[in-house]
């Protein structure tokens, strides 16, 4: 199956970002197909990651950022009036440039979530912590240490740890921004193998700033960049990433896919 | 640092600076001179246990002033702390910019203002209210714990609020994407997370309020028993020493010393736990 008869998990329409007076991005409008993974790729300050922020609202928390336009997760209006952001951030989970796990034990890192959307049950949360962590390839390793501090772990666990905190509340898209760019090659390796996977069950967007990463482990590929004129970030392509790595439709593409830009 | 000692101004400081420490110097080797003899005489243990204070008759213990701080201080905390994190977080959190630009100065204002303004505003609302309200003469623990928790509240606003804000945004932001309210993330990750800093700041509250002395010897009633309940009168360690020093000599100045001793080392650690506790943190 193409990856462009999957079915739309997150659809937005004319969607606009605006950082004061400042036109962040201009009328995004893109189909994210479920469980596959959608990279958004551009160069430096186009706006990636206020992208990838929009999908969750967490540019709410920036008091002169301001969005205008629609989104939809399934049916449910993410930018509607009646929306409880809460809600939405349950369904949507993220995992940060940097490793951001809490100065608490790894235990209590991934069931901190799930006991405040009232889960007390021990079993089961004892059952979330294993699955999470075999899911994200940490079980064996963690689950004699689960009491202690989590901040004591590699960059790379505890990046992975932040994603079995993410998966820990069952969301159905994971946004990864920019998740490896603090990690040694290795560790790369195995969060890019984690992506795959998760893939089959999650949809995943994430952002990158390797054009490798997006090609390694993309099914589609957004590329993004801020006009030259206008200063303002628009969606210049947008396509099946094998497509648009081959033959990219628009010459500013090919100029950053080749290296020529950025 | 290297030209500390290689230029006249470098000089200058390098004195200033070293006066300071030499004062607190000379200020510690007074007391302990003053008051260990008496400790020693009396014995270390009688003089903090003893009940009986009566100079006139060379009793010397102080036993129930040292119960009148510890309780007189904890009213101060149990009122104080719970009101004084609130604010904390409210100000690191909740308040917005314009308030929050109100509120701060407001705050340190409050830190500035003269302990015996405070004392004369608890003479003059808090023991008549507690006199109407609650009996007895209305100098009372009650009545000192309120001023003091009041008194403290600048102390433990401006640390706990700082140790919140000092917090790396991602914890918050962190809790946030995982579909956690507001205020879930404020209690379930940036308190315990702050929690060496909100220590810390109860414990300065804490010898702050230890130390205090003019508010409190306004409204506390000053008598040296072992109070029954919180609307009695008691004497504190400071107050003590605020009340008789005036008119002691001889051995009942030694002792009122040897209460000063007390008093330092109490608040010292304190202090220094609060230092420790802040200074572990940084190190991880
Ligand atoms: N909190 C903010 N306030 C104001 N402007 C911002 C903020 N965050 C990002 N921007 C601006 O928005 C643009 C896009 O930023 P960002 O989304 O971080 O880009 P990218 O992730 O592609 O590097 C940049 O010009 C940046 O200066
Ligand atoms: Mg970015």
């Amino acid at each position: 199956m193409s990856v462009l008869d999957k079915k739309a998990k997150i659809r937005t329409k004319n969607l606009n970002l605006y950082y004061g007076n400042a036109h962040c991005l201009c009328d995004i409008t893109m189909d994210i197909p479920e469980n596959a993974i959608t990279a958004i790729i551009g160069p430096s300050g186009c706006g990636k990651s206020s992208l990838l922020r929009l999908f969750n609202r967490m540019n709410d928390l920036i008091p002169i950022a301001r969005a205008s336009g629609e989104a939809y997760l399934d049916d449910f209006s993410i930018y509607g009036k009646d929306t409880y952001v809460v809600e939405l951030r349950k369904k949507i989970g993220m995992v940060f440039q940097k490793p951001n796990v809490f100065p608490m034990s790894i235990r209590e890192n991934i069931t901190l979530a799930p006991r405040r959307q009232g889960i007390t049950n021990k079993a089961k949360l004892d059952e979330i912590v294993e699955s999470t962590l075999n899911q994200v390839g940490l079980w064996n390793d963690f689950k004699d240490i689960l009491g202690k501090p989590a901040l004591n772990r590699s960059a790379g666990e505890q990046q992975r740890l932040c994603i079995a905190r993410a998966i820990a509340i069952n969301p159905d898209v994971i946004l990864m921004d920019e998740s490896c760019s603090a990690l040694d090659p290795e560790s790369t390796m195995k969060v890019e193998e984690l992506m795959a996977s998760l893939a089959k069950k999650y949809t995943t967007i994430i952002v990158t700033h390797s054009m490798e990463q997006a090609r390694r482990v993309s099914d589609m590929s957004a590329f993004i960049m801020i006009d030259s004129e206008e200063r303002i970030g628009r969606l210049v392509e947008y396509a099946p990433t094998m497509e648009m790595f081959s033959t990219p439709k628009d010459k500013r593409t090919e100029d950053y896919i080749t290296g020529r830009f950025g | 640092m290297k030209s500390v000692k290689g230029d006249f101004s470098g000089k200058v400081f390098f004195v200033l600076a070293l006066s300071s420490i030499l004062a607190l110097v000379v200020i510690t080797v007074f007391i302990l001179m003053k008051g260990l003899p008496l400790i020693a005489e009396v014995g270390l243990f009688k003089f903090i246990f003893s009940t009986t204070w009566a100079p006139g008759q060379g009793e010397y213990g102080i036993g129930a002033m040292i119960l009148g701080s510890v309780i007189v201080t904890l009213g101060a905390a149990v009122i104080g702390v719970p009101i004084g994190i609130c604010c904390s977080i409210f100000m690191a959190e909740m308040a917005p910019e314009r308030m929050r630009k109100i509120f701060r100065p407001a705050i340190q204002l409050l830190a500035g203002i003269p302990s015996v303004v405070y004392g004369f505003w608890g003479l003059v609302f808090v023991v008549p209210f507690i006199r109407e309200h609650l009996g007895g003469s209305g100098y009372s623990i009650l009545a000192g714990s309120v001023v003091l928790a009041i008194m403290i509240l600048p102390t433990i606003i401006s640390i706990s609020e700082v140790s919140i804000i000092a917090l790396p945004r991602t914890y918050k932001e962190g809790a946030l994407a995982l579909g956690m309210t507001h205020w879930q993330t404020i209690y379930s990750v940036q308190l315990p997370a702050a929690k060496s800093g909100i220590v810390a700041a109860v414990i300065l509250g804490i010898g702050r309020a230890i130390g205090e002395t003019m508010a409190v010897i306004m409204v506390l009633g000053n008598a040296v028993i072992i109070p029954k309940s919180i609307i009695d009168p008691v004497r504190t360690l400071t107050t003590n020493i605020g009340i008789e020093m005036g008119y002691a000599t001889g051995k009942h100045q030694e002792a009122l010393f040897a209460t000063g001793i007390v008093l330092f080392v109490v608040i010292m650690a304190l202090n220094i736990t609060a230092q420790y506790i802040t200074r572990k943190k940084v190190k991880k």
